[in-house]
């Protein structure tokens, strides 16, 4: 049985790329279930945020399994193979579970230290459970995850100056504007970190804020918040006039404004500088929009070019993270190794053999007229009794035909005997 | 007393120019409050020369290449002081002590014999219509710099590199309205300069114009940044556009300063002897 993470990232695909095979919620529960349909894969698990796909997966053969993942990922994001084959990357075993605790804990984010990722894989989590697609090693491998990122968090100062996007947004915004005081922004689409990023821009004194949201009730509730102003979506382009920055994050397919939406809006505008955060994937903002002259879009992949800098101090914080990321992968091996049919079988007999000894030993201390030939006799019982007793779960264990679902066998086996003595759960 | 005065502006300015680049790589307050310090002290060093030479000669002392270069290393400096009073222009020093320096340099190494001054260049008018010209000259050249640090910028920005300069150099809406403000201080010195000047022609030749190059010339590069003025005031023009207009209009400038006299013949044409 092996583990197999097969993903992409910001860091091996273009924001095009991460676009066409990105998930949606309904998307992963259908995923999933195609997906632990097939014959190679056992457990299965479906990560999907602005920033990365990754697919988790234990098999038993990798080859096939990687094979069955990519054909799987073209058909049905029915996006050729050859066009995204190259932006993944593979891990097996412990890398991959390197892999999924660095993410988890942040470390493998665009911007290292960002919180939301920990949310997005607990959701993650969630849906393959309810599915019923995750098994006893998957289960295992983010409960180990979750611990994994709490130690970074409060063991390292990487969540401390995490900067976020929406710090980023900020900065850019003063580098355009100089003064935020009394600028206007608009919210298209109220998703969490627009919120967020709308938060900071009023922090710093942007204070006409428009929300737009396809449900105008929340773009009710987002704007009572800032006292601002809830429009309609066919009111975005009139309201443009108004603002100076615009932050959307809504989960169109296609893009929502257009350079022939913006560029006839300048000579009204008085040429008055326009800054578009997109923070959507897929992006919401046409990148055209960046020609028309003091008009700047800045996506998710822009946005870390700013923040790059940053990462330079942060580099020894995230070795501190990587340590404790290490130790975790160590301890899930530990587990893992014990997962295995011998060194169960093994353990069993030895905890037998240990409570037989000692028990054994203190019976016949107490027993002072005994001949030696009794005493055999006693030492042959007890063993025989311990192997009746341990024989139909050895013989169980062993079977082929529980081998489809072994790993639970072997980990039901080991809590009931209380095996995993290093456990630390 | 001259020379001294001349040596200590070019040490100075020097000194100041080395000061600002490395406040650019250090951006440490400190280092910029020195830099500063010291162009104030060349710009001091400068003024006394200048006041000696008015007071040997009782004209302002642009009476050939030397002086006139002088005059207007010395306005540039003088210009950009003012408006650090009133601005936070920071990196600008690092483009402005240079430009002085080089142009004071560049005057030091040409003929310093004073030209004997022609009574009919004894004028008040004259006076003024010098010191106007060369303030909206030294003002434009300050816009020049930050039209340029607008464009590197601007540049970083839509391109989204964040490189070297996007963090030293301050925001677009900053250097625009800084350079937008110096246009303007230079327009109407210019505009002064034009009044004095035909006022002075008025009281010398007997007519307010006479289609010198000189003149012809003053009048494009006057023209220019009236055009850039209105579309400012009428459409809002700002950013790249305006910056690239500054920069046409500080080439018509030039052109107008030493070409004009280098190419063209004119009745200014002495003053830049060499």
């Amino acid at each position: 049985m092996h583990i197999l993470l097969i993903g992409l990232n910001h860091k091996s695909a273009p924001i095009e790329i991460r676009e066409c095979l990105a998930f949606s919620n309904e998307d992963i529960g259908k995923a999933l279930t195609t997906l632990s349909a097939l014959p190679e894969i056992e457990e299965a698990m479906l990560i999907s945020t602005c920033n990365r796909v990754e697919f988790l997966i234990t098999a038993q053969n990798t080859t096939e399994t990687v094979t069955a993942i990519k054909s799987f990922l073209a058909e049905f994001k029915k996006t050729p193979e050859h066009k995204f084959e190259k932006t993944l990357y593979v891990y097996e075993d412990d890398e991959a579970v390197r892999h999924i605790f660095k993410v988890a804990s942040s470390l493998d984010s665009m911007i290292v230290g960002e919180p939301q990722i920990l949310g997005q894989i607990k959701a993650a989590y969630r849906q393959s459970t309810e599915l019923n697609t995750s098994g006893v090693i998957l289960n295992r491998l983010f409960h180990k995850a979750f611990s994994v990122a709490k130690r970074v968090r409060t063991e390292t100062g990487i969540a401390d100056h995490a900067v976020s996007i929406s710090y980023a947004a900020v900065e850019l915004a003063k580098k355009i504007f100089d003064d935020l005081q009394g600028r206007g922004a608009l919210l298209i689409g109220a998703g969490e970190m627009a919120v967020l990023a709308l938060e900071h821009l009023a922090r710093n004194g942007v204070n006409k804020i428009f929300v737009a949201n396809r449900t105008f009730e929340r773009a009710v509730e987002v704007a009572a918040r800032f006292r601002g102003t809830p429009i309609r979506f066919e009111e975005i382009t009139d309201s443009l006039f108004n603002v100076d920055i615009v932050i959307s994050s809504t989960g169109a397919q296609h893009h929502i404004l257009t350079h022939k939406d913006i560029k006839p809006l300048m000579r009204p505008r008085r040429n008055r500088s326009l800054f578009f955060i997109d923070i959507a994937v897929p992006r919401d903002i046409d990148p055209n929009i960046n020609r028309i002259n003091n008009v700047y879009v800045y996506d998710i992949d822009d946005l870390k070019g700013v923040i790059d800098k940053n990462i330079e101090d942060r580099k020894k914080e995230a070795m501190r993270g990587d340590r404790i990321v290490d130790e975790g992968a160590i301890q899930f091996r530990k587990w893992l190794e014990s997962l295995e049919v011998t060194p169960t079988i093994v353990a069993l007999r030895n905890k037998a053999e240990t409570i037989r000894k000692a028990e054994l030993e203190k019976t016949i201390s107490g027993l002072k007229s005994i001949s030696d030939k009794d005493r055999v006799a006693i030492e042959r019982l007890t063993a025989s009794i311990c192997n009746k007793i341990l024989h139909d779960p050895t013989i169980f264990l062993k079977r082929p035909g529980c081998w489809e679902r072994r790993g639970f066998y072997i980990d039901a086996a080991r809590k009931l005997f209380n095996l995993n003595e290093d456990d630390d759960q | 007393m001259n020379n001294v005065c001349l040596a200590l502006a070019i040490a100075f300015y020097l000194l100041s120019t080395v000061g600002y680049i490395v406040y650019v790589f250090r951006q440490k307050r400190k280092i910029h409050k020195i830099a500063s310090i010291l162009l104030w002290g060349g710009f001091i060093a400068q003024t006394v020369l200048l006041i000696s030479r008015y007071v040997e000669t009782g004209n302002v002392p642009v009476h050939n290449m030397h002086e006139t270069l002088l005059f207007f290393a010395w306005s540039i400096a003088g210009v950009f002081l003012f408006f650090q009073l009133k601005f936070e222009l920071m990196v600008l020093g690092a483009f402005i002590a240079p430009l002085t320096t080089l142009i004071v340099f560049a005057a030091s190494m040409l003929s310093r014999e004073p030209v004997p001054g022609d009574p009919v260049l004894k004028s008040i008018w004259l006076a003024l219509h010098v010191v106007t010209i060369f303030m909206g000259n030294a003002a434009f050249a300050v816009a020049f710099g930050l039209a340029i640090i607008y464009l590197i910028q601007e540049r970083q920005i839509k391109e989204k590199k964040a490189g070297f300069f996007y963090r030293r150099f301050p925001s677009l809406n900053r250097v625009d309205s800084m350079g937008y403000a110096s246009i303007v201080v230079g327009f109407s010195m210019l505009t002064l300069g034009f009044i004095t000047g035909a006022v002075y022609a008025q009281l010398v030749w007997g007519r307010f114009w006479s289609w010198d190059p000189k003149e012809v010339w003053s009048l494009i590069t006057w023209l220019i940044y009236a055009a850039l003025l209105h579309e400012r005031l009428v459409a809002g023009w700002h950013g790249r556009r305006a910056a690239i207009m500054a920069i046409i209009g500080f080439a018509a400038l030039l052109f107008t300063f030493f070409g004009v006299n280098f190419l063209l013949k004119g009745h200014h044409a002495p003053f830049t002897k060499f």
